[in-house]
C-alpha cells in the first residue's frame, strides 16, 4: 500500500499536501481500494469555505457514494476538473492526478491533529 | 463480502467494471449457488403449476425452460423464477435466494391434486456461465458442443445435475446445477476453461442494462407483472391461476402504473433505487433500479410511472442529493447484444 511520507493524513482517508498556506487535497491509496470503481467525481467548487471535517466532496464507485471530508478548514481554491472528465484517475493515481481540490488553510495549527504517514499506515494497519 | 439473503456473497472478485466487462465481451461466472431449486412431479403437476404461475406449463414443451410469475390473490407479484420441464410430468424450478422459504410456504399451501413439491435448495450449487465465449467454456468443461438453442434444459444425472441454456445478463450462456458437495470442482473447472469471476455487482448492472426486473427492488407483492411490463409472460387465456381476475381487470380498464426505463440525459452521479423522479416539476415516484451503465457509460434507472408520463421520449427528473438532472423515458432493452 502506497503512503507517501511527504503527506498529512485524516482518519477518514483524505491526504493533504501542504506547501505554504495552501493544501492539496485527496483520497488516499487505500480509499480508492476499498472505494474500487470510482466513476464519478465531483470537487467542491471554487470559493466555497469548509471547515475541517466538513463535507467537501462526493466521489461514487459502482455500488456507492462516498463523501469526501476536508483534513482542513479554509477557501477552495482550485478544483480538479480532470477527475469529473475521468473519475478513474482516482483510482489510477490517487496522489497525483486523482487529486481532488486546492485550499487556502485559514488554521495552519489544524494541521497537527492529522496522522503522518507511520500514523496512518497504523490506523489502517498497514 | 455481503450478506444476501443469508449467504456471504461477494460483490465483485476484481472490479465490477471489468467483470461486467468480461461478460459483455468474453465469459464471466456467476456463483448463484444462493438461488433455490424446487422439484414438482406427479400426474396433476402441469395443471397445479398452471393455477399457481403466470405462463402456460402445459404448453411447455419437455426439455424447455420458461420465465414465469408467481402471484397473490391480489395479483402482485411473490417471485419471478424459471420453470424448466424435464418431463412429461417433472419440472424443476428456480427461485430467488431471498423468496425460497415464501415460495415454499406458499406452494406447499396451495398444493393440490397428484403432485409432489420438495424444495431441495440446499443440496444444489449452481453457476451462472455467460458471455459471447460462453460457447468455449462450455466446450472445455463438457468436450461437446453447447446447445445453439437458448433456454434448453438437460439433465446430465438423473436428479444431480442439469444444465440449461439460461441466464441473467442478455448474453449466451448456460447455467449448470452441480450437487452441493461438488460446487468447488465446478467452479474451478470453469475457472481453468477461461471463464472470469463475477460477483453480485456485475450480475446487478448487466441485468439492469436489459431491463430484467429484479424481485424486492422492480417486483413486488403490489404490483402485478402487468404493471411490470412482463404481459408476455402472462397467459390469460389459461382459466384460472392466482391473481387473474386482477390482471384481467387491469386489462380492460388502466393500468395504474407502469415500470419505465429510464435513461439520464445529463452528466449525473449514478443513479441508484429510491432517487425521486419529477414530472413538471413535482415528485412523481421514485426509481426501484438504478446505475451507472458500464457498458453504455450513462445513468439508467427504472421506476413505476402513472401512465400518462410511460411514453417513450417523456422527459422526467431524477433527484440525487438535492438536484435534479434530466432524463427520458427510453424503450427496453438499455443495452443491445453486439451482433
Amino acid at each position: 500500500m502506497n503512503i507517501p511520507e511527504n503527506l498529512r493524513y485524516a482518519a477518514s482517508h483524505e491526504w493533504i499536501l501542504v506547501e505554504g498556506d495552501t493544501g492539496t487535497v485527496g483520497i488516499t491509496d487505500h480509499a480508492q481500494a476499498e472505494l474500487t470503481d470510482i466513476v464519478f467525481a465531483e470537487p467542491p467548487a471554487m470559493g466555497k469555505t469548509v471547515k475541517a471535517g466538513d463535507v467537501a466532496a462526493v466521489v461514487e464507485s459502482v455500488k456507492a457514494a462516498s463523501d469526501i471530508y476536508s483534513p482542513v478548514s479554509g477557501e477552495v481554491i482550485e478544483r480538479n476538473e480532470a477527475i469529473e472528465a475521468d473519475p478513474a484517475l482516482l483510482n489510477t493515481d490517487p496522489f497525483g492526478q486523482g487529486w481532488i481540490y486546492k485550499i487556502r488553510l485559514s488554521d495552519p495549527a489544524e494541521l497537527s491533529a492529522l496522522n503522518d504517514a507511520a500514523g496512518y499506515r497504523a490506523q489502517i494497519g498497514g | 463480502m455481503v450478506e444476501f439473503a443469508g449467504w456471504e456473497m461477494p460483490v465483485q472478485y476484481t472490479g465490477i467494471l471489468q467483470e461486467h466487462k468480461a461478460v459483455r465481451e468474453a465469459c464471466g461466472v456467476f456463483d448463484i449457488s444462493h438461488m433455490g431449486e424446487f422439484f414438482v412431479k406427479g400426474p396433476d403437476a402441469t395443471a397445479w403449476l398452471d393455477a399457481l404461475l403466470t405462463n402456460s406449463v402445459s404448453r411447455l414443451p419437455v426439455g424447455q425452460a420458461q420465465y414465469s410469475l408467481m402471484l397473490n390473490e391480489r395479483g402482485g407479484v411473490i417471485d419471478d423464477l424459471i420453470v424448466y420441464r424435464l418431463a412429461e410430468d417433472r419440472f424443476l424450478l428456480i427461485v430467488n435466494a431471498s423468496m425460497i422459504e415464501k415460495d415454499a410456504a406458499w406452494m406447499r399451501s396451495h398444493l393440490s391434486g397428484n403432485v409432489e413439491f420438495e424444495n431441495r435448495s440446499d443440496a444444489f450449487a449452481a453457476l451462472a456461465i455467460q458471455g459471447p465465449h460462453s460457447a468455449e467454456v462450455f466446450e472445455k468443461i463438457f468436450h461437446r458442443p453447447m446447445p445453439t438453442e437458448r433456454n434448453r434444459v438437460e439433465e446430465i444425472k438423473p436428479s444431480r445435475s442439469y444444465i440449461a441454456t439460461t441466464g441473467y445478463t442478455g448474453e449466451d450462456g448456460f447455467e449448470w446445477l452441480v450437487p452441493a458437495s461438488e460446487a468447488a470442482n465446478a467452479w474451478n473447472a470453469a475457472l481453468a476453461a477461461g471463464a472470469v469471476p463475477c460477483g453480485l455487482g456485475a450480475r446487478d448492472t448487466l441485468r439492469l442494462e436489459m431491463g430484467y426486473p429484479l424481485n424486492g427492488s422492480d417486483l413486488s407483492p403490489d404490483r402485478t407483472p402487468l404493471e411490470a411490463g412482463l404481459g408476455f409472460f402472462v397467459d390469460l387465456k389459461k382459466t384460472a391461476f392466482t391473481g387473474r381476475d386482477i390482471l384481467l381487470d387491469q386489462k380492460a380498464t388502466i393500468l395504474p402504473h407502469r415500470l419505465c426505463a429510464i435513461r439520464v440525459i445529463d452528466k449525473a452521479p449514478p443513479v441508484r433505487p429510491h432517487y425521486k423522479v419529477y414530472v413538471n416539476g413535482e415528485p412523481v415516484s421514485e426509481t426501484t433500479s438504478g446505475a451507472l451503465s458500464p457498458s453504455l457509460g450513462y445513468g439508467i434507472a427504472m421506476a413505476y410511472l402513472p401512465p400518462a408520463y410511460c411514453d417513450i421520449g417523456q422527459e422526467v427528473e431524477i433527484e440525487v442529493r438535492d438536484r435534479r438532472f434530466r432524463a427520458v423515458i427510453v424503450k427496453k432493452p438499455f443495452y443491445k447484444k453486439q451482433p
